[in-house]
């Protein structure tokens, strides 16, 4: 099933009723996105599907067909949400932290401080207090317009918007390590092609 | 997750009509929409099927649309465009609002107004305001369109006049008389399962609905009675008390649903006034 993943189209074989979380960590081999209670409430496994955030527990992959996902892995580690979560203490243990990191990358340009309380709301740390992570969203977002401003209008970035607009952080060539069942592809989507949807 | 995914089909449908001749022919089968409910279900091992009928590409089932007066919701528009909808926020403020309390954004992005209203949680909440509104469920099938009154679609606990074969496919809310008014009450503002949900409309026959006080989403009608026939708030806070049948459980206790529902009703006489 062809998608999007972290700017590069891949071809991925899995059931379409599997998670999109276990197929990112398992037939993907991208193992950033963390689980966390499994059922929508922790926000721990956090991903953006067409720029906005969702719970990759609760997606089936067979919804992912011809759409566009981006895993923390897609930010190469050297976006300024990470680094301020470095440098602001806005993390500890690091479960949570992949998730939040993404829920910030979906937040929109000029984000106030309640932006990103309501924003990162649906991601829970136990360790920091949140403080850190405030401050480290506040702080990239002073640093740099987010990578993800493109904020979708509905459901409209999809396989073939995606393909003719390059994406905020460039394609990852190191993100995605081809694994079984899994082929990267270098050239862009066809211009023709249609999203399943 | 405790459900071996082996063991599950999903079916992808082509068309809305594919998908209606699938819910005919194959039952029994889930319609799939945003998922927000049904992998929470997978994920405990419980799965409410073995067949899912994924709809989530039938963009036929997406928008919001102003037609003389009367809102039109697509079943699978998600609250997070419910939130940020024009229309609704000038139609409807009350639905804005509730879709704001949904969850959080991850779950607003993908959970969707149809699923809120198939999945028929006493605690949907959605539901207390397409109550309030008098909202009407435009049901598909192969056989056709079926309009229902939301007021008459659940008929118990996740209980619904729904047939095997339909498909919500719209909610339609028409011109609402009066100032709209909505709380929700959970253990924060964010992802809680609601405690006390209250949708209501200040019209000279005032609509009053509920969330998590009863099987299902309620209106309030001898409440309303009360208050339209010209009582004080005290008289209607004590019908209220009767009407509702709170219960215990993990969120909450029958008690205190029963207290916060009559502050809540109380509230809204006062701020609207």
């Amino acid at each position: 099933m062809r998608f999007v993943l972290n700017g590069r189209e891949v071809d991925v074989k899995a059931h379409g009723m599997k998670r999109l979380l276990d197929v990112l960590r398992g037939e993907c081999g991208l193992t950033g996105t963390k689980e966390g209670c499994g059922e929508g409430e922790c926000g721990a496994c956090t991903v953006l599907l067409d720029g906005q955030a969702v719970n990759a527990c609760l997606v089936p992959f067979g919804q992912v067909r011809g759409h566009s996902v981006t895993t923390i892995e897609g930010l190469r580690g050297r976006h300024p949400l990470q680094r301020a979560f470095v440098t602001e203490g806005g993390t500890q243990c690091g479960v949570c932290t992949p998730g939040m990191i993404m829920a910030a990358a979906a937040l929109p340009k000029g984000a106030t401080r309640e932006d990103v309380r309501v924003g990162l709301a649906g991601n829970i740390c136990r360790c920091t207090g949140y403080e850190g992570i405030y401050r480290a969203v506040r702080k990239a977002h002073r640093a740099r317009p987010t990578a993800h401003d493109s904020r979708p209008t509905a459901h409209g970035s999809r396989l073939t918007a995606q393909g003719s607009r390059p994406t905020a952080q460039g394609p990852s060539r190191r993100s995605t390590r081809p694994k079984s069942g899994l082929a990267a592809r270098r050239q862009p989507p066809a211009a023709s092609r249609k999203g399943s949807r | 997750m405790r459900t071996a995914i082996s063991t599950l089909e999903l079916i992808e449908p082509r068309s809305l009509k594919h998908a209606l001749e699938v819910l005919r022919d194959s039952r029994p089968v889930v319609p799939l929409a945003g998922c927000t409910d049904v992998y929470v279900l997978l994920n405990a091992g419980t799965p409410p099927a073995g067949r899912y009928l994924n709809l989530w590409g039938l963009d036929v089932l997406r928008g919001i649309t102003e037609r003389s007066g009367t809102v039109s919701i697509g079943a699978l528009t998600t609250f997070s465009e419910i939130l940020r909808s024009p229309v609704v926020r000038r139609r409807v403020p009350i639905l804005a609002a509730a879709a704001r309390e949904i969850g959080a954004v991850q779950i607003q992005n993908r959970g969707t107004l149809g699923g809120n209203v198939a999945n028929g949680s006493p605690a949907g909440d959605s539901l207390p305001v397409l109550a309030a509104v008098d909202a009407v469920v435009v049901l598909r099938s192969a056989d056709g369109v079926r309009r229902v009154p939301f007021n008459g679609f659940y008929t118990g606990y996740r209980k619904t006049v729904m047939r095997p074969d339909e498909l919500v496919a719209a909610i339609e809310i028409p011109p609402v008389p009066g100032r709209q008014w909505f709380r929700k009450v959970g253990t924060r503002a964010a992802q809680a399962i609601s405690k006390v949900v209250i949708a209501a409309v200040r019209a000279p026959r005032p609509r009053i609905a509920f969330g998590s006080v009863g099987p299902t989403v309620m209106r309030a009608p001898r409440t309303e009675a009360v208050l339209a026939g010209g009582g004080s708030i005290d008289e209607a806070v004590a019908t209220l008390g009767a009407e509702i049948t709170p219960i215990d459980d993990i969120r909450s206790t029958a008690e205190y649903r029963r207290r916060v529902a009559c502050n809540l009703l109380r509230q809204f006489w006062t701020e609207t006034a």
